[in-house]
């Protein structure tokens, strides 16, 4: 991450603009889950646009901006160009913004065939044939992965861009923050499915910590060897068809994940 | 007072007792002991499905009857009648995260000044029961890594110094132990300050190997150890000796190694490692570790320590990029250091032999199966070509 938040700052205090695309809300009111953290943000940064949190809106430019949700609609695919335009540093959050999200299913699917079954009428829907990251359009500064984020790596990302040094965000995977929470492995003791070994760190290994195999929420870690973690969930029972699913969930649109999950698929 | 096999135990203490026969109670009195002497007391649980180290509250935890069958990649528990309590090798958990805890913070420094504070965690010392001899040979190899001069980690050293080990010897290992290969066990003959060794029956021959050992095991309800019950250990040694499920042959090892760095086995290897890491996290010897600094809002900085592991791609990230970039340059190097380079940096193998990185790669890579292959393939003078690093 470039220190680029500390030179020609829009404003006296850095300003924050957080947007929402195709998504939950889910990330963003992360932010407002830093309860202790909450004032001593506020005095570091000014609340230009966050429309969770106030209805006032100030014009930008904006210093920081934190993007939510995915690219699913032409109009959207324009507004996170004057979204980028905006922004001196953007910093992309969530599963949605980052790899499509869930909602990227339907790249595997004909959105044209099933839209006449969901929507009276179909003609008011406007809407892509895929969705994609936020990446796939515009110049990001920095990708904060998660289904939701972690609250505590947001809060990570802002002090270092306030702080102009690079944020500790891990890349390697889940394994390592399950081993160093003493966990007895899933997959090696009981046989469960467990993405853990190709998912990026970051959530504190919350599923396999209760004793739920790894979703893969946080998206594939930098090097990932989905074919072998593949073979060895073959060998523990799972059909093509879970294997094809299993990597389909939260990050399906993770070129790692989808790759892996098609090479499962009988009709790709 | 409990009546054994050989004759009544008692507390009739005959003075600078270095070995005695203890039963169940005299189990739980030392447990009561080291917790009455401030020592938070670890001890191996059955839980979550394995051997776990946590920490005790009396002897009662201890996983009666239960066994593990341990193969690459799996590990299952199951319960049986045996009245035993160590009648399983090693779980994941090792002696590392006592001495060497997976993240720690080494100093902080605050706004305005900015004076940096050391920060020594003030936990209780530790005592841990049921430490395998491997496990005491690995700590060994830490205390020359972490531990000795020239470069001393103080916060390791702090750890150490305190630590409080009862060790038991092995009498039942897994498919995955080789330690007779590597020369660490099934028995302890250093490094411990009790070790047991179980008898069967509910009896276990203690032998003091320090001075708080030695004042541990005086306080004991007990019975003097006879030469019969040295001969039962030996047999049950000699026994575990020969169920040892894998060997390593170290014959000119580092030098095989080294001669195969181009060996095409890596690649082979490379398609199933997942660079997960989970080999370094339970390697009791593994002690690479990451330094990092961090701020927050109100302007504390704070320099942090984690686990960190050769798989990890950012592990040799130099300016312009990572060093080794591909699974099998990180794969390689996870071998060859354990096996080879760990020699000439600490004058011993890396390796104790404790199976823990066979069990619990999920993707059951099997490093003495590895080892046997290049050997296999190895051309004794000949060197595969010159090393590409990536
Ligand atoms: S349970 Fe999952 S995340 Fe944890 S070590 Fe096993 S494979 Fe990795
Ligand atoms: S050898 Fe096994 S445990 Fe180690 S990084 Fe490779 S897959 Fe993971
Ligand atoms: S390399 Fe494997 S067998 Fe050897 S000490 Fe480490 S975990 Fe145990």
């Amino acid at each position: 991450m470039s220190v680029a938040g500390q030179v020609g700052l829009a404003h006296p205090k850095p300003s924050l603009a957080v947007w929402k695309f195709a998504s939950c809300d889910g990330c963003q009111v992360s932010l407002l889950d830093l309860e202790d953290q909450l004032l001593d943000l506020l005095g570091a940064l000014d609340i230009s646009y966050f429309l969770e949190v106030t209805r006032t809106v100030v014009d930008g430019p904006y210093d920081l901006a934190i993007v939510e949700g995915s690219v699913t609609t032409p109009a959207d695919a324009e507004r996170i160009k004057a979204v980028r335009a905006a922004s001196h540093f953007l910093v992309t959050v969530g599963a949605c913004a980052t790899a499509g999200g869930i909602q990227a299913l339907r790249n595997y699917a004909d959105t044209g065939e099933y839209v006449p079954t969901v929507y009276a009428n179909p003609a008011y829907i406007s809407s892509l044939p895929t969705s994609t990251p936020v990446s796939a359009h515009v110049t990001v500064d920095f990708e904060l992965h998660g289904c939701p984020i972690n609250p505590v790596q947001l809060l990570e990302v802002i002090t270092a861009y306030l702080a102009g040094r690079a944020p500790r965000i891990p890349d390697f995977p889940v394994c390592r923050e399950c081993k160093a929470a003493g966990n007895v492995c899933l997959l090696v003791a009981e046989g469960v499915a467990c993405l853990g070994p190709v998912t990026s760190a970051g959530c504190g290994a919350l599923c396999p910590t209760v004793g739920r195999g790894c979703f893969g929420c946080f998206g594939p870690a930098s090097t990932v060897n989905t074919a072998s973690l593949s073979s060895r969930l073959a060998a523990d029972g799972a059909s093509q068809e879970s294997l094809k699913r299993i990597f389909r969930g939260f990050t399906a649109g993770a070129p790692e994940f989808e790759k892996e999950s098609s090479r499962h698929d009988p009709q790709p | 007072m409990t009546l054994g096999p050989y004759g009544p135990l008692g507390s009739a203490l005959v003075s600078g007792v270095m070995a005695a026969i203890i039963g169940f109670d005299g189990l739980d009195g030392l447990i009561g002991s080291l917790k009455a002497r401030g020592y938070r007391t670890m001890g191996p649980v059955a839980s979550g499905g394995a051997i776990s180290i946590r920490e005790l509250k009396s002897a009662a935890d201890l996983p009666r009857g239960w066994e593990d069958e341990q193969a690459p990649g799996t590990y299952r528990l199951h319960q049986t009648a045996s009245p035993d309590l160590f009648n399983w090798a090693v779980g994941a958990g090792s002696l590392k995260a006592e001495v060497f805890p997976p993240r720690s913070i080494i100093w902080q420094a605050k706004a305005p000044g900015y004076e940096v504070e050391e920060i020594s965690d003030d936990v209780p010392p530790v005592a841990v029961v049921g430490a395998r001899p491997c496990d005491l040979a690995g700590l060994r190899v830490l205390d020359r890594a972490l531990g000795s001069p020239p470069v001393t980690d103080p916060a390791y050293r702090r750890r150490r110094d305190a630590v409080v080990l009862v060790a038991v010897e092995c009498s039942r290992p897994a498919s995955t132990c080789f330690c007779v290969s590597m020369g660490t066990g099934p028995s302890a003959s250093e490094g411990f300050d009790l070790a047991l060794t179980e008898l069967g029956g509910g009896y276990y021959l203690a032998r003091a190997g320090s001075k708080i050992g030695k004042e541990l095991l005086e306080g004991l309800s007990q019975r003097r150890a006879r030469r019969e019950d040295f001969a039962r250990r030996t047999e049950l040694l000699a026994r575990a000796a020969s169920h040892m499920g894998r060997s390593v042959d170290q014959h000119g090892l580092p030098e095989m190694l080294v001669r195969n760095l181009s060996n095409p086995l890596w690649d082979e290897v490379a398609k199933q490692c997942l660079v997960c890491g989970n080999c370094t996290a339970v390697c009791p010897t593994c002690f690479c570790s990451n330094f990092e600094d961090r701020t927050d809002l109100s302007g504390t900085v704070q320099r942090e320590r984690t686990w960190a592991s050769c798989a990890d791609l950012a592990y040799s990230y130099v300016h312009g990029g990572p060093v080794r970039a591909s699974i099998k340059s990180r794969y390689r190097q996870w071998v060859t250091h354990k096996f080879s380079w760990w020699w000439d940096q600490f004058g011993t193998s890396g390796c104790v032999g404790c199976g823990r990185c066979i069990t619990w790669c999920p993707a059951g890579i099997d490093v003495t199966e590895e080892i046997a292959a290049l050997r296999a393939s190895d051309n004794a003078g000949e060197t595969h070509g010159e090393a590409h690093l990536q």
